[in-house]
């Protein structure tokens, strides 16, 4: 084609679209491309660059518990309780129990709490100045210091009954837990698409009958991972603890007096001289990791969407 | 408009819509409206976009209350109640008065409790009344066969086209007076459509049905009145035969004739 700019008959189809490439090649300006493609490799590579210096970092804390911690694994440390300085065949027992239970009793207070707030601020507080206060205070709530509310309960709670407690360190850790809840359950519930209530209104349904039945029900998924990451959250808290539930060298299921637990404990063991607690430390801080990576994994696998619309 | 003793007696109206205004905030959506649905007819409301012919369908059944900022002004006679009276039970007249909407809403529950909700609501059956029940209405939405070994599945396992006749099932389930149909098919395929259509057909016996459809033939297909509405305004209303082949107003005849859409 001696010009492709000129008229060529209407059957010489070919040409005419070897034309049109060839002139829409000339108006791309390939340095600007080239330049284009540079820029785009250079970001690939900060990124992926970023990523693997996180996980160079998550992956070395984990190799560090596991052969500082491993060598603790034994049925004596679920089965002994805390031992005195340099004695032998010690465990914890007593810490694995009594963290057990105020954390179980934070969950059992804090979900029913933080999941009906989370409804109310989803589904009947929209616009009012209450609910907008709400969410703020629970904004501020969520960003606390833990060691703030370890001592607002120490002074509101152990300096009155004169003793440390279990229950105080349970309060403690239920103010940590719910502004949690309360915000993922919110969260989940607004992402219930408006058409489903709709639907639900449209059948005669009350507000109520819609929130829970219908929308509760459609987000339970999400509401049930937030659930299970605020305790997460909250098995790892140390500073609340040393203020309220404080430790406990014996085995013990009074929840109304100090109450052995795995973060204190931990805390109290890894910085002393003796290596046996040094060692259980190390074991403990394995074993906390351990339950919150399982716990993660679990809220997400097991609470996963399963049907895909 | 009832009429006494003649030979050849003229249908209710089920509904009479008397000098309706609509507004969205400061926005005048809906203009005096004056419409009557006769009983066990199906009327076809179309336009093109933004005419006002869903919000008109929603005004039916006052699902526009749950957002604040729209209201309407005017009458709307259900069983010799104005339905827009503030003292009007909500829950009561949308039992009463059920709509489908355009995308298809499966419950997160099983086919069956997804059926048996509405029931549920305001009816004390047994459980064989309910089974019976929720079998009628999947008979009735022509989706039984194809889900009656799967009762206890989620709704949600069901395909687009299932699943938008589940939602209608779920409507019909709680027998209502009117069924409000909100675009029943813009999302389904052909096949899908047909079913649905065919099964307004035979809604009509024991029901009233409003339809809001942008295809103009799906409302030649199925619809007994048409109502064509444009920004607002409802510009003719009669029964679909005529509208369609003598329509009275040159604005109706462009919009037929596809002059503009």
């Amino acid at each position: 084609m001696s010009n492709p700019n000129a008229m060529t008959s209407a059957t010489d189809y070919p040409s005419q679209l070897n034309s049109i490439k060839m002139q829409t090649q000339e108006t791309i300006n390939m340095s600007l491309y080239a330049s284009r493609k540079r820029t785009n490799l250079i970001g690939l590579f900060l990124s992926m660059s970023a990523m693997t210096i996180g996980l160079v970092f998550l992956l070395w804390i984990l190799a560090i518990l596991f052969f500082k911690g491993f060598s603790a694994f034994s049925l004596d440390l679920f089965l002994n309780k805390t031992p005195g300085p340099d004695s032998e065949n010690g465990g914890l027992g007593n810490a694995i129990i009594g963290s057990l239970m105020i954390v179980v009793s934070c969950t059992l207070i804090s979900t029913p709490i933080g999941v009906m707030a989370g409804i109310y601020l989803s589904e009947y507080g929209q616009k009012s100045k209450f609910s907008e206060i709400t969410r703020f205070l629970n904004d501020i709530m969520l960003s606390a210091p833990s060691i703030v509310i370890g001592l607002f309960v120490y002074a509101l709670v152990v300096v009155n009954a004169k003793h440390f407690s279990g229950w105080a360190g349970t309060l403690a850790l239920t103010l940590i837990a719910i502004p949690v809840v309360v915000r993922t359950t919110e969260n989940m519930l607004s992402l219930v698409p408006v058409s489903l209530r709709e639907a639900a209104f449209a059948l005669g349904a009350p507000k109520w009958k819609v929130s829970l039945s219908i929308v509760l029900k459609a987000a339970r998924s999400g509401v049930m991972t937030g659930v299970l990451l605020a305790l997460a959250r909250v098995s790892g808290e140390t500073a609340p603890l040393l203020f309220t539930a404080l430790n406990n060298p014996f085995f013990s299921s009074d929840m109304n007096a100090p109450m052995a637990n795995l973060p204190v404990v931990i805390f109290q063991f890894a910085m002393s001289p003796y290596q046996n607690w040094v060692d259980l430390a190390w074991g403990g801080a394995l074993l906390i990791t351990l339950s919150v990576l399982g716990l993660n994994i679990f809220a997400r696998t097991f609470f996963r969407e399963k049907v895909s619309v | 408009m009832q009429t006494t003793a003649a030979p050849e007696v003229l249908s209710q109206n089920v509904l009479e819509i008397r000098n309706l205004n609509f507004y969205y905030g400061s926005f005048h959506s809906l203009k005096n409206i004056n419409l009557d649905i006769k009983e066990n007819s199906v009327t076809a409301f179309i336009g093109p976009s933004g005419c006002g012919k869903s919000t008109l369908l929603r005004a039916l059944n006052r699902m526009y209350d749950l957002y604040p900022g729209q209201r309407a002004e005017g009458q709307i006679m259900f069983k010799g109640n104005n339905i827009l009276d503030s003292k009007q039970d909500l829950n009561l007249l949308r039992a009463r008065i059920g709509m489908v909407f355009q995308k298809p809403t499966p419950f997160p529950m099983s086919i069956y409790d997804n059926i048996a909700f509405g029931v549920r609501l305001y009816e004390d059956l047994s459980r064989s009344e309910m089974d019976d029940r929720v079998e009628w209405a999947l008979h009735k939405a022509a989706i039984w066969t194809e889900v009656k070994d799967k009762l206890g599945q989620s709704g949600l396992s069901l395909s687009g086209g299932q699943q938008q006749r589940l939602c209608i099932a779920r409507g019909i389930a709680v027998k209502p007076a009117i069924l409000l149909l909100d675009e029943p098919t813009s999302a389904l395929d052909p096949i899908s459509t047909g079913k649905v259509e065919e099964l307004v057909a035979t809604l009509k016996s024991e029901y009233t049905v409003v339809i809001v459809t942008h295809n103009m033939q799906q409302a030649a297909r199925v619809s007994d009145y048409t109502a064509y509405m444009y920004l607002g305004d409802l510009v003719e209303f009669g029964e679909t035969e005529q509208v369609f082949f003598k329509p009275k107003r040159k604005e109706t005849e462009d919009y037929i004739t596809g002059r503009f859409g």
